[in-house]
Formats: structure tokens, sequence, C-alpha cells
């Protein structure tokens, strides 16, 4: 097993941990990362201090065992059939914490990865609302933003494809009670919602940590509009010897993760 | 039925679904025969892959209702990008679930289902036609609940690509996921049904079991015999996806020269036969 002293966890890693930990807690949900540092992070969660949430092999079935990321090959301990449909029932069962990403993300978390510029005609058609209308207004959502700046932190998103706090405010108690943004992971550090503030303003996005190696002067560079910062932003928690072995040597043996850091 | 037989009975102005998801079991020696057709202004429906950017940029297409479009291994379908960005196609697009309840509302030809999918997003203002309704039945805190009213899809024929069928209609799939075809071919007044291998209905059972035959012969009005009839998609376990095809495909669309080219050859292929053939002399080639 890796030692931590003798091989540093990297970047990469400390994300990987970070979606994890967005999963502490969750017990038996359908933990359901998109792309591949989120799935590495998800099933980093369940290898570890979540055992009960069940996870997809990516097609059509639950998988019972580990499995590395992007290998099509590895044989799947089948615990349960999961088509698409089915996929659905579990959104509007509430039973279900997806990690998307976003190409734009606002104070309020109001997320878009469905297009920039006007929707009619626009500059840049992007993946399109996809599932997030329906994730947002019913079960939690984590968002990994792996090239944090003033492109994709935004003051105003160009549209809105997963509704943020203040969109969420004004609807039923239904979806008030059911709508939940996590966490935001980004390549800088940790940013979350955890901050009831003032009774009728909607939450704003707060730094919860930042990763080794950076400063909050950096992220707040990055963020364009103002993060809450509480009065001492801790740093994200470093892999555990255990961690790192796991990343690196059965979830993601081929180090497909460093592609999201240039690696 | 051969695939021209299927276009006879489609006209210009359908509204038309196409099963399967994104790449993956596309029924597309159909949408090639409507793409060599004289058929236009067309309205297609469906989970979409590449019949939505090869359709669209051919000028087929009036509008799309679509869940996502993608090629899967390529997220960004690129014809589809372009016809956006174009301005060239308009669109109803729907969150992926509340897409399923416009099927399922059609297949139950009800008016509507409702779902919370689309409150507090922009899904409602780039459908300036979509309504709420609110809940008859007060809740926990006495008020009544409003909820997006997802309007059923009328569909005038539904095309689709399955495993085997028999003669008479009835469909089988084999691979991981049906999507959601059994309710394209529900939720139209006609549907096509290509398949891989025509087999008699005695032997239906004898490569899957009774959870696989989904789609009974009173949904089906035509059965075209069509191996390889989802190529370029995937159709497991009858074969993958051909990413070097679909990669080629992709490409064509930053390329004018590139993209006629992949018209006069492969979507200009006089029938599905003749398109296989084409196929074959190209994996000769590579060989």
């Amino acid at each position: 097993m890796n030692h931590p002293t003798e091989f540093p966890a990297s970047r990469d890693e400390v994300c990987v941990v970070a979606i994890a930990e967005a999963f502490r807690g969750d017990g038996e949900i359908l933990c359901n990362p998109i792309g591949t540092t989120p799935i590495i992070g998800g099933r980093l969660a369940r290898a570890t201090f979540e055992p009960a949430m069940v996870m997809t092999d990516a097609v059509a079935v639950l998988a019972a065992n580990i499995l590395p990321v992007g290998d099509d090959d590895a044989e799947r301990l089948v615990e349960a059939w999961m088509p698409y449909r089915d996929v659905f029932d579990v959104v509007w069962s509430g039973r279900r914490h997806i990690v998307m990403g976003a190409s734009q993300i606002d104070a309020h978390g109001n997320q878009n990865f469905a297009a920039i510029g006007d929707w009619h005609r626009p500059k840049a058609q992007l993946l399109g609302l996809r599932g997030a209308p329906g994730n947002l207004t019913n079960h939690a959502t984590t968002y990994w933003i792996p090239h944090h700046s003033t492109r994709s932190f935004v003051p105003t998103v160009d549209l809105v494809s997963g509704p943020g706090y203040d969109r969420v405010a004004p609807l039923s108690a239904f979806i008030r009670a059911n709508h939940e943004i996590r966490r935001v992971v980004s390549n800088l550090a940790v940013m979350d919602f955890d901050n009831p503030g003032k009774p009728d303003a909607p939450r704003r996005m707060r730094l919860r940590s930042v990763h080794p190696g950076v400063t909050v002067d950096e992220v707040i560079e990055a963020t364009g509009f103002a993060l809450d910062l509480p009065d001492d932003v801790p740093e994200s928690r470093l892999p555990t010897s255990e961690e790192l072995h796991l990343i690196r040597e059965v979830l993601d043996p081929r180090g497909l993760r460093k592609a999201e850091f240039g690696g | 039925m051969t695939e021209d037989d299927v276009i006879a009975r489609l006209s210009s102005g359908m509204t038309i679904g196409i099963g399967g998801w994104g790449s993956r079991r596309k029924p597309m020696s159909l949408v090639r025969a409507i793409a060599r057709s004289n058929l236009t202004d067309l309205t297609i429906v469906c989970y979409g892959g590449p019949e939505v950017g090869i359709l669209s940029a051919l000028g087929k297409v009036r509008r799309a209702i679509y869940g996502f479009v993608s090629l899967d291994s390529i997220p960004l379908e690129p014809h589809f990008r372009q016809a956006r960005q174009l301005g060239t196609i308009e669109v109803t697009e729907l969150d992926e679930g509340a897409f399923y309840l416009g099927l399922l509302a059609g297949a139950h030809r009800v008016p509507f289902y409702p779902t919370r999918a689309g409150l507090g997003s922009d899904m409602m203002l780039m459908n300036p036609g979509l309504a709420t309704v609110t809940s008859p039945y007060v809740d926990a805190d006495g008020s009544y609940e409003e909820l997006v009213a997802i309007p059923a899809f009328q569909l005038d024929a539904s095309l689709v690509h399955m495993n085997r069928a028999d003669p008479a209609g009835n469909g089988q799939f084999l691979g991981p996921d049906l999507y959601f075809d059994d309710l394209f071919a529900k939720a139209a007044s006609a549907t096509y049904l290509s398949c891989e291998k025509v087999v008699e209905t005695g032997e239906l059972l004898d490569e899957g079991s009774l959870h696989t035959i989904k789609i009974p012969r009173i949904f089906v009005d035509g059965v075209v015999e069509s191996p390889r009839g989802a190529h370029f998609t995937e159709c497991p376990p009858d074969y993958g996806r051909d990413e070097a095809f679909q990669r080629t495909y992709a490409a064509t669309a930053k390329d004018p020269d590139a993209w006629q080219a992949f018209v006069d050859r492969w979507l200009e292929a006089p029938s599905h036969t003749e398109y296989l053939a084409r196929l074959d002399s190209e994996v000769g080639k590579s060989a």
C-alpha cells in the first residue's frame, strides 16, 4: 500500500476525496456521479464510508462490486437491472444524489450546461437541459467544475438548467424540501450552501475549504461573484493512505482522472 | 417490407417518433431511407442521436422534440449543434424525464402527465406553450401544488429497431435496455419496426427470455428485416457501435466537402443492401 508521505496526494486526488465527502451520510440511495472524476469519487465513498449506496455500471445494471473507471470489460456483480426508464423512477423517488458538471454557475447555485448565448440561436449549443430540471426538484445534487474561473463562476448564467436557491424559493413546499445543492467542488476549492443566512434571503454559495496549495484570495479572484466567506476557511482534507491506494490501484489504475487536470 | 415501402407510407409534414437512445439501437436504415427520400418539413421526436444531426443537416427537419441529442462517446452531436447555432431548426427541448411523460401520455391517450421537472428552470421559458396545472388534492401543508403539464406527444408514425421480430410484428430486444421503444410504438398512429433478423414466432424464446418480447404486434404496422440496420449506432448483443465510422461522421460537420462525400457514399446509397455492400468493401480496403 502506498504511504501518503512517500507519495503525496496530487490535486486530482484531493478533488476525488472532496467529491466522495459530498456523499457522506447519504446511506442507501443511488449514488449517480457523471464524469470520470465524479465516478471515482462516488465509488471511493462507497468503498469506504458509505457502503450502503448503490451504483450503476454506466450502462444498465446496478453493480455491487467496485469497478475501475472506464473499463467496459470489468466483470460486474449484478445486484439489479436499472434501464433508463427505472432511473427516472429513482429520480422521482428522491433516493438519488447526482454529480453533474456546470459550464456556468451563479451565487445562488443556478447551473447552466445547456447553451451559451441566446438559447433561440445559441452561440454555443452545449449538452442541453438533460435531466437537470427533474434532478434539482427531486433530490440532492453536487456540481463538479474542473476549471474554476470567472468564466464558469459567473454573476448571471445564460440559461438555467438546474435551478438554484433563489429560483426554488417561491416553489412548492415539496420542492423546497427536496431541492439540495450539497456541494460545488472545483479544482481549487469546495463550496456549499450551508449558510441559512437571513430569513428572507435565498442561500448563497459559501467557501467551505480550499485545496492544499490554494489561497482564499486565489479562489476569490477566480470567482465572478462574491462568495460568502467564513472567518476561517480550512484546507480540504487529504486522502488517507487507504483512499490513495483505492484511487491509484483499484478505482483508476490507468490514471484517467489526470486528463481533466491537463495531465 | 423494405425501407422504401415504409417511406411510401410517410408524408412530408408528419410528426415521427424515432426509438433508441443517443447513439444506441437507432433505426438507421430507415433514417437513411428518409434522408434519400423527398420527405421534408418533418417534426422528429426522440432521445436524439445521429438521426437528428443527419436529418437536420439535410434540411428534412422543421422541428425536433427531444430529451437530449448526443452521440454518447461524442457527447455533443456536431451536426445538431450546427443546426442550432445556425438557427435552421425549431426545437422543443424537454427535461429527459419530462420527455418520457410526453411519450407515456401519448401512449395512454391522456392530454398530459404532471411533473415537477421544469419548475424553477428555464425549460418553461424555452417552451412558452408549456402550461402548469394545480393539483386538485390538498397537500400536507394545506396548499394545492402547481405542476408542469407535459402534453401528450401525437405521433403520426414511429420507427424503432429491434434485435428480433416475427413476421407479424412481435418485437424483441436482446440488449441491456429497451429504452422507450415500446412507448414510441404505443404513442404512434402507425409503427414500423426494423430488426436484425426476422424469426418464426416459435423461435422468439430461443435467444431471449419472456421479458424481452416487449412490443406486441397490435402496436406494429410493418416489419423490415434490416441486418446491421442500426449501424453505426450500437445494437448489442448483435454488434457494438462503429466508433471509427461515427468519428468520420462527426468530423464532416466542420468540412462541407467531407459532408458531401459522406452524403453521396453513405446516405445516398440506394438501398440498405447497397449500403452494407459499400460498408463491407471499406472493411476489405482497410484490412
